[in-house]
């Protein structure tokens, strides 16, 4: 049965009280805390991450992982930065966590224990970066076919494939492009 | 980075040719998914395959069965992996957004929303109160177009065939707004950053009003035909449950969630665009099976009717697009006497406006869940990465958890009750 | 007076086989189901009450590649979907057509990168390419018109 819930919209909590908060629970564990338009994100060292996190989702009741992804920050060392976009539901608050991760090492524990859909979120993270998660169940490409070489969202490669036709070198496209004939 | 131009034979693309794709699993992979009784032959393996009248687009599944029971079901996506995210690194903050509509293409009107949000969140961008009006009100028609694709797709596949008929006619009211406010009957590109690209026409409140008329009619129709239909209920009560901690472990969103009794809707609980100042309630329900999320969603249609009422009875007048030059382009009158205007025309035409580095996340309430983008500026122009939670994605993951022990019939009737759409899983 | 005249009274018309086949052929399409993406959307409005296609003959959309005869390309194709789309069209019988709905069939449309086939054509050979991101119903009926004209026309030793 359906029941309709009009009650009426639950106060934001406060986001000022929560980086104290967290640096007094979990001191040694993060790095930094930045806040960026009223957003709360923790910089977190790639050894503490999973019991961060496990901290986050237990006691902070942070009990929904929103979204897990990866950004390119391609120029700055480390280069890569896993990003997990946490929600809690009893607190009503959002929380990001960030790892920085180098080019040379692209290694990152699973989340998996923690939250149980990282699986297919840390699959399309491996599929489209190259980051390798250890301890994940499945690792295996998501998206592109099996057998695809090559990690697409990295910075390295091109985002156009085909040129743009004008009217010097449409010709010359058409010449090229594998038509089917039958 | 800027787009380099590649001459064709040295595309990336060329190099998996046809003939070499691989779509399987190696035996390898597949024996840790499947029970130990596939591979002695006991249970069998079918293929659900992408081209499916039921799997509501390109999804492809790997059924385990015994018999007729399912024992397991591993979904196979990326067979509309489109590349959006990478595409959008390359363009500028408006001509991305063209790009969101494809996403979701059963509700493009709140991806455009969600993709805005984020970057007026990100640049910090002040909206007028008529435009966030008019986008709650083109919001909720759009979450009705999507609830009647969704009827009409999930009761189709389960055979009730005329009601797919009859959503497509309703759809048709909807899709007359679109094309009258943006041109366009899908993709309508309309939300921008800063507004909406113009006001909407003379006649958009009496196309408005028609919906309110005719729909609560319409809404009655399809209740007597489906609500305490016998067949239907067989069909849908008791299957593909899922209990709420499960839901809110696997990160459902939207009505999956609430079917299951979990009261949380991005609108009530970080509300966007105005949302608190109408009043309206959120469906939740208690079994978290097809029934319960059926149940929510056409309780969610009469909800919608409500909140656009009363947003056509309070819009105000006033502009719909920021005044802010550095952002929204000024009006063309304005270009023929003040060189100001015509520098910024120029100015957000040829590069754009300029975002700040920082990363930013906002989420909008869309029909299929809480759809969310996060976006990352890096000081220039274009994004360094954009990125879309989507929720189909995340409400199609328990999809293997949810049909354990169910029959096969009962998978279309599952993946109906999910709602997805390729576009978002795969983007 | 010739020969028309005289058995025109006994309901009778004459008109040459490739005309009579071409005539069967292009008003009984039988489509196939394949809606891959937003387009498919257009093509489900399209079949549906306000733009009928089945007064044009496509009544019902057969799900399976072997009893249909015409394959709408709806949808941006990527590089995942390409070998099974070849697969599908490998087993329609002859003789099949296909019609490439929306610029993502056309030409790769709006997606110019790694994942999406640029046009469809680099797969299968396409009879009607239908413009528009989508295009409207309106657009593909004409689109279907233009193939039944180009099937109208065919010789009968192209299927051979």
């Amino acid at each position: 049965m359906v029941k309709l819930v009009s009650e009426p919209i639950r106060p934001v909590a406060d986001t000022r009280d929560l980086p104290q908060a967290l640096r007094q629970a979990l001191s040694d564990k993060i790095s930094e805390v930045v806040i960026f338009r009223d957003e709360v994100t923790l910089i977190v060292p790639r050894e503490h991450v999973i019991e961060v996190l496990t901290h986050l989702r237990d006691v902070q009741q942070f009990n929904m992982l929103t979204d897990e992804t990866c950004v390119d920050y391609y120029p700055r060392e480390p280069r890569f930065g896993i990003l997990y976009q946490l929600y809690s539901l009893p607190r009503n608050l959002r929380l990001r966590v960030k790892v920085m991760l180098s080019e040379y090492d692209p290694k990152m524990p699973t989340a998996v224990g923690v939250y149980r859909n990282a699986n297919w979120l840390e699959r399309e993270i491996y599929d489209l970066f190259g980051i390798h998660f250890e301890g994940h169940p499945d690792l295996r490409r998501i998206l592109l076919p099996a057998n695809w070489q090559g990690h697409p969202l990295r910075k390295e490669v091109p985002v156009a494939v085909e040129e743009n036709a004008f009217s010097f070198n449409r010709a010359r496209i058409d010449a090229q492009k594998p038509y089917a004939t039958e | 980075m800027e787009q380099t131009l590649i001459q064709v034979e040295d595309a990336p693309s060329n190099q998996v040719r046809l003939e070499d794709v691989q779509l399987d699993i190696t035996f390898e992979q597949l024996k840790r998914l499947v029970s130990p009784r596939a591979l002695t032959g006991e249970t069998m393996l079918l293929n659900m395959g992408p081209q499916h009248p039921s799997t509501h687009g390109v999804l492809r599944l790997l059924l385990e069965l015994d018999g007729e029971t399912i024992v397991n079901c591993i979904p196979d996506i990326g067979y509309l992996h489109t590349g959006i995210e990478k595409t959008a690194e390359g363009k500028t903050y408006l001509k991305a957004i063209p790009l969101t509509d494809r996403t979701d293409y059963l509700a493009p009107m709140s991806n455009n929303l969600a993709f805005c949000g984020a970057v007026e969140k990100l640049v910090g961008i002040e909206v007028p109160l008529r435009a966030q009006y008019l986008r709650v009100i083109l919001m909720e028609l759009t979450r009705m177009n999507s609830h009647l694709v969704w009827l009409g797709t999930h009761a189709l596949d389960i055979g009730a065939m005329s009601v797919f008929l009859y959503c497509m006619r309703e759809r048709e009211m909807i899709l007359d707004i679109y094309e009258a406010v943006s041109g366009a009957r899908m993709m309508s590109s309309y939300i921008r950053p800063g507004g909406l690209w113009r006001d909407v026409p003379a006649h958009f409140p009496q196309l408005v009003q028609r919906v309110l008329d005719v729909f609560p009619a319409r809404l009655l129709e399809y209740e007597k035909l489906l609500k305490e239909n016998p067949m239907w209920k067989e069909r849908t009560v008791g299957v593909g449950k899922i209990s709420a901690e499960d839901a809110i472990a696997w990160g459902m969103t939207g009505p999956c969630l609430r079917g299951s009794g979990v009261n949380y809707d991005v609108r009530k609980a970080q509300p966007y665009s105005s949302y608190d100042h109408f009043e309206f309630s959120v469906p939740v329900g208690s079994a978290g099976d097809v029934y319960d999320r059926y149940l929510c969603r056409m309780e969610e249609f009469h909800q919608s009717l409500k909140i656009i009422r009363q947003a056509m009875a309070k819009l105000p007048p006033g502009p719909v697009m920021t005044d802010d030059r550095k952002v929204a382009p000024p009006p063309k009158h304005e270009i023929a006497y003040s060189m100001e205007s015509l520098i910024h025309h120029f100015k957000l035409w040829t590069e754009g406006f300029k975002a700040p580095e920082g990363e930013v996340y906002f989420a909008v309430e869309s029909g299929k869940g809480e759809y969310g983008v996060l976006l990352s500026g890096d000081g220039s122009s274009k994004p360094r990465r954009v990125h879309f939670r989507a929720p189909s994605f995340h409400n199609l993951q328990p999809l293997g958890e949810m049909s354990k022990g169910a029959l096969l019939a009962d998978i279309v009737a599952i993946i109906g009750s999910i709602d997805i759409v390729l576009g978002d899983v795969d983007r | 007076m010739g020969l028309e005249q005289k058995l025109g009274n006994m309901g009778v018309v004459t008109t040459s086989l490739e005309k009579a086949v071409g005539w069967a052929r292009a008003n009984a399409i039988w489509p196939l189901l394949f809606g891959l993406a937003c387009c498919a959307i257009e093509m489900m409005s399209a079949q549906a009450s306000r733009y009928d296609l089945s007064r044009f003959g496509m009544e019902l959309m057969r799900a399976s590649p072997r009893q249909s005869d015409l394959m709408i390309v709806a949808g941006r194709v990527s590089r995942k979907m390409a070998p099974v789309l070849r697969n599908l069209y490998d087993q329609m019988p002859d003789p099949k057509w296909v019609i490439a709905m929306g610029d993502c069939a056309s030409c790769g449309g709006v997606f110019n990168n790694y994942a999406i086939v640029q046009g469809v054509d680099e797969i299968v050979p396409v009879d009607v390419y239908v413009a528009g991101c989508p295009p409207r119903p309106e657009t593909l009926i004409d689109g279907i018109l233009k193939l039944q004209a180009k099937i109208k026309q065919e010789p009968l030793t192209k299927w051979q």
